[in-house]
Order: C-alpha cells, then sequence, then structure tokens
C-alpha cells in the first residue's frame, strides 16, 4: 500500500528522503515550496485527513530548522510525516490554517517557542504562553536557560551539582 | 482579565444611564497594605491559639505537586480533624498552599491571589521548586525562590511532598501562629516595593493593578 503510495508521490512532487520502517509509516523530506501541495494532495486525495501534530526542532549546526507535519489516514491506520527544511537566518513558512484550522494554534506556538513565521496565519503573532517575552526565542538551541534563570530569577546559593557516573563510582567502589 | 480591562470606558446602567468607569480607581483600592501591630499580650495569644485553630486553604497549584494535595482532603487522612479546611476563592481563605513548580506565569497571578485574601493569612510553600528551584532551577519559566515573591510562612521539602509531610507542615504553622511568629502579612506590608518590584521583573507585561484588594 505504501509503496504505492510512494511511487505516486513522487511521479508528482520532488521528494525526497524517504524512510518506510513499518508498511503504516512513511517518512519523506519534501521541498519547502512544494510541502504545502503534498500535504494538501495527502490530504484531499490519499485520505490523509487527520494532523496529528505540527512541530520543529533546530539544527543549529546545520543552520536550518525541520519542520515535521504528521498526517494519518484512518481508513487504513497509516501515519505520514512531511519533513520541511527552512534557512534558520529567515526560517518563515506557508500556512496550512486553511487545511485545519488547528494548525494555527501550532503555528502560534512553533512563531513564540522558535520564531518560525507562518504570514497570514490567525492570531500568529499574539502571545500564545510567553506573555511579555523579550529575549531570543527560548526553544531555540543557542538560547542559554540557565543563564537567563539566573538573571531573571533568585538562584539559592548552596546548590551543588555531581557527575552522574563519578557519584555512582564513588558509592558504589569506593575502594577502587 | 486583560490589560483592556482596565481602560477607562462608557459603561450602559440597567437604568440606560451612561457613565464613565475607571477599573482601577472604582474597582480596586488604592492604599497601601499596612502592618498590623499586635493586640495586648493574653488577648494576641487568644487569637493566635483561635487563628491556629481554623486555617481556611487555598489550594494554588501550578504544578505537578498539587496532586498531593487532593488525597490529604479524603476521608484517610481527614483535615478536618485538624481544623483544616479548603475553600474555593482567595475570599474565604487564609493560607495560600502553592503548589511544587512555580512556572512564572501562574505564579505572577499568585501575589494577586494573596492581596485578595483576607488577613491574616499565612503561605506555605509545598515541594522543592519553591525552596531553590529544585529539578527546574535552571529552567527560563520556573522561579527559584517563592520567598522572593510572597512571604513564605513554611516550606514542605520533597518531590513531591507525601499528605503525612503536609498535615506535618501544617502543624508546624499551627506551632509558629501559636507562638506569635506568623508575621507574613506584616512582612510583606513592610517590604511591599520589594516585593512588587520582584514580581514585576517575572511579568514584564503587567496586566493587573498594583493593589490587588
Amino acid at each position: 500500500m505504501m509503496k504505492a503510495l510512494i511511487e505516486r508521490l513522487e511521479q508528482k512532487f520532488r521528494i525526497s528522503e524517504v524512510v518506510r520502517q513499518r508498511n503504516d509509516e512513511l517518512f519523506m523530506t519534501a521541498a519547502k515550496e512544494e510541502a504545502v501541495s503534498l500535504v494538501t494532495y495527502l490530504k484531499e486525495y490519499e485520505g490523509f485527513t487527520h494532523l496529528v501534530l505540527l512541530t520543529a526542532v533546530d539544527w543549529l549546526e546545520a543552520g536550518r530548522f525541520q519542520l515535521t507535519y504528521l498526517l494519518n489516514n484512518n481508513a487504513v491506520k497509516a501515519d505520514a510525516g512531511i519533513r520541511v527544511y527552512l534557512d534558520r537566518e529567515r526560517p518563515e513558512m506557508e500556512s496550512i490554517h486553511h487545511l485545519w484550522k488547528q494548525a494555527a494554534t501550532y503555528q502560534r506556538e512553533l512563531k513564540e517557542m522558535f520564531g518560525i513565521g507562518f504570514p497570514g496565519s490567525p492570531r500568529v503573532d499574539e502571545p500564545f504562553i510567553l506573555e511579555g517575552w523579550r529575549d531570543i526565542p527560548p526553544y531555540r538551541r543557542d538560547f542559554d536557560t540557565k543563564k537567563y534563570s539566573e538573571k531573571t530569577y533568585f538562584p539559592r546559593p548552596g546548590r551543588k551539582t555531581y557527575d552522574p557516573e563519578e557519584y555512582m563510582k564513588k558509592q558504589l567502589y569506593p575502594e577502587e | 482579565m486583560t490589560k483592556k480591562d482596565l481602560d477607562k470606558r462608557k459603561v450602559t446602567g440597567p437604568d440606560g444611564e451612561k457613565f464613565e468607569v475607571d477599573p482601577l480607581r472604582d474597582y480596586f483600592c488604592q492604599e497601601r497594605p499596612r502592618v498590623h501591630d499586635p493586640a495586648r499580650r493574653i488577648w494576641e495569644g487568644f487569637l493566635n491559639w483561635a487563628r491556629s485553630e481554623s486555617l481556611w486553604i487555598l489550594g494554588y497549584g501550578t504544578g505537578c505537586g498539587a496532586i498531593e494535595m487532593r488525597p490529604l482532603m479524603t476521608p484517610r487522612f481527614t483535615p478536618n480533624k485538624h481544623r483544616i479546611q479548603w475553600r474555593p476563592t482567595p475570599w474565604q481563605s487564609n493560607v495560600p498552599s502553592s503548589a511544587a513548580i512555580c512556572p512564572s506565569r501562574p505564579q505572577a497571578r499568585g501575589p494577586g491571589s494573596y492581596e485578595q485574601m483576607q488577613g491574616p493569612k499565612y503561605v506555605v510553600a509545598l515541594g522543592s521548586c519553591t525552596i531553590n528551584g529544585g529539578m527546574y532551577w535552571d529552567s527560563y519559566n520556573t522561579i527559584n525562590r517563592l520567598d522572593k515573591y510572597l512571604p513564605v510562612d513554611v516550606y514542605i521539602t520533597g518531590c513531591m511532598p507525601r499528605p503525612e509531610s503536609l498535615l506535618a507542615g501544617f502543624e508546624k504553622l499551627k506551632t509558629l501562629i501559636r507562638e506569635g511568629r506568623g508575621e507574613g502579612q506584616n512582612l510583606y506590608a513592610k517590604h511591599f516595593d520589594e516585593y512588587k518590584a520582584n514580581q514585576k521583573k517575572i511579568i514584564r507585561d503587567w496586566d493587573m493593578p498594583d493593589y490587588n484588594w
């Protein structure tokens, strides 16, 4: 089933890095310009009508963000994941709120936590949970959460940190 | 409540009469909290005994540790036997128990609930996170020390504290009150500006009145 689907998709779209570990699961990478048409095609023609999640990964070293659209086809109990890579300097993606209304909430969260823009998505610029946030988006990997915490809150002195490996070695084999 | 609700606005009354409302002036008192001097010795002792025997709790559960307050309410532990009772609103209670992790947002609303309570009032902080941040000590949205934002009377350690330790904490609070050491409310009034500045430091878009009573 999935094999035929991959063949159909490859005829129509530029997809790469196709991973099919199980027969009911399929991951692929789509070009940024084609991703929304691919998602639309999967929804309208292939029965992947349910948006499970939309999430992002920060690949700091590679200088890019990865968006993952996870879709579910309830009729045949199969999942499809579409990966899209965005430039880390100017991260922006087309919105899919016209396909699923709830995608607007995901996009609002991604805008706040990763700083990925979704022009045209409803209420995308309103604060989601971090009201009054002035720093860089906190889920970006170059955001130093410890430094921010020390600067903003009041660390109580006296906290000690042990390396777990060293500590357990000392506890279990003290004479070595 | 949002920032917009604090703006001056024209309101139409039930009789069709139009008038202007300034919520900060009309809905909230502008007077600062005062330090209350203790009564004369024996009378204050009697009052403290009475206060310690009627603790009305507002369970301000902002994190996972709040789950341990639920078993405490059940017949197995019977808090009523210890003269402890939960109330649903700040206006009916005098002990806010702030639970476990303190994410900065709800914790910023905490002082509002605290200020709306009737005095005398005492703060019990549950869980390690209220003491030094616990396992979330380096998180960007978790405050580390609750006592910088509210005058804490009793800390209950544990991650999470069991209902037995909660009961022990409340018993400790009773002892403190009876000894006349439950002075959190006066401490809050005395260092009001300091507490307010700390609260405003974590909630940048302050959309509440400064005086919540």
